[in-house]
């Protein structure tokens, strides 16, 4: 396929896992064409065996992920003549700081198992029926939180993050420590702080309290500028440092 | 544990933000303003305000330095666990000794001392 640059991108592509290559394809310009069209394009006319991975296509699912000339981005969500360089190349990697399964494809293993970690997951209060505690599952009755109760905006704050892993990929301490649970998992922890129904956060705050915790942010605010969704983690970090003062020197948080 | 370094190092951080202000304005005042060392002692000696100043200062240093380099080497290097925070609690000792050491000599008198 011969093209010039008018009409052409020249789109460097990884292939292989930690050890790998570019390779570079040839693709058409197109109107309103994104990121993940190319990567679609290429693997339905050029390449069969490109892995990569995509689901929803309209910003949901946070599946398609990538590092676009050097920037983590859902790539469903971005189109080319945002990212392109001026002389039509395209570089696409893998995110980083996963382990490359193979191409454009990462392993979340790693990842999840941080938000595990970081006690991510809502631990539901005994609610109170008739001047007696509940039992705390199944829950008794809704409990209401309004929409417009500073608690519930505190919450809001940082639950609209889908698990792409564009923060993960963009943070320096995830790169320089393994260990480290990284934005989205600690942005997580910190919703669920905010969390008026949830009872678990003796056990969520001494999770996140480690070394490995929110001390290790540097506060570099990579991941609050990356975010597909605008969240700021950097915000639920400190969030979460002063909830573990205020814990530690024995004020309620 | 982590919780008690991180408290102590914005606190003396806070200290040490008072502290190093004072310090550095009283140098640059001493300096211009031509004082000798005698004037300066003269000035230092048995001056409780001073001694108790700078006994405040040594010891946010003392807290914060090794807090701070304990952070750096545990990030940078593999040194971690029990021997780094022994080295370390020994580093914050002899900023102790050498601060405190430092701030007497300009506050006792050599009469106190030796007469």
């Amino acid at each position: 396929m011969a093209l010039d640059s008018e009409s052409a991108l020249a789109v460097d592509v990884w292939r292989g896992a930690a050890e790998g290559r570019f390779q570079t394809f040839q693709v058409p310009r197109r109107a309103h064409q994104t990121i993940l069209d190319v990567v679609t394009e290429i693997q339905r006319d050029q390449d069969a065996t490109l892995s990569y991975r995509f689901a929803c296509r309209v910003g949901m699912c946070g599946s398609c992920a990538m590092v676009v000339n050097g920037r983590p981005r859902w790539t469903c969500r971005t189109r080319v003549s945002e990212a392109v360089t001026g002389d039509g190349k395209l570089q696409l990697e893998p995110l980083r700081n996963f382990t490359v399964v193979k191409d454009l494809t990462v392993d979340m293993a790693a990842f999840f198992d941080k938000w595990r970690d970081a006690k991510g997951h809502f631990e539901p209060a005994p609610i109170e029926k008739d001047g007696e505690p509940g039992s705390p599952m199944p829950q008794a009755d809704f409990q209401v939180v309004p929409p417009a109760t500073p608690e519930r905006q505190a919450a809001d704050a940082g639950i609209e993050c889908i698990g792409c892993g564009v923060c993960h990929s963009a943070c320096d301490v995830v790169a320089w420590n393994k260990d480290y649970l990284g934005p989205a998992p600690l942005n997580r922890a910190w919703t669920l702080v905010n969390d008026v129904r949830d009872a678990g956060n003796d056990a969520r705050i001494d999770a996140v309290s480690g070394s490995a915790g929110c001390h290790a942010c540097h506060s570099h605010m990579n991941c609050t500028e990356f975010c597909p969704r605008g969240i700021a983690p950097t915000y639920s970090i400190a969030g979460l440092k002063r909830a573990m003062i205020s814990r530690a020197l024995g004020r309620k948080s | 544990m982590t919780a008690i370094l991180f408290i102590a190092q914005r606190a003396s951080a806070a200290v040490l933000a008072f502290a190093v202000t004072v310090h550095l304005a009283t140098i640059l005042y001493a300096v211009r303003g031509g004082l000798t060392a005698g004037e300066v002692l003269g000035r230092t000696r048995d001056n409780h305000w001073f001694f108790a100043f700078y006994v405040l200062f040594v010891l946010a240093v003392a807290v914060h330095a090794p807090i701070g380099l304990r952070n750096v080497l545990r990030e940078w290097t593999r040194w971690h666990g029990r021997s780094l925070d022994v080295a370390l609690a020994l580093f914050s000792v002899l900023l102790l000794i050498l601060g405190i050491r430092a701030a007497l000599a300009v506050y006792v008198s050599p009469e106190r001392l030796f007469g």
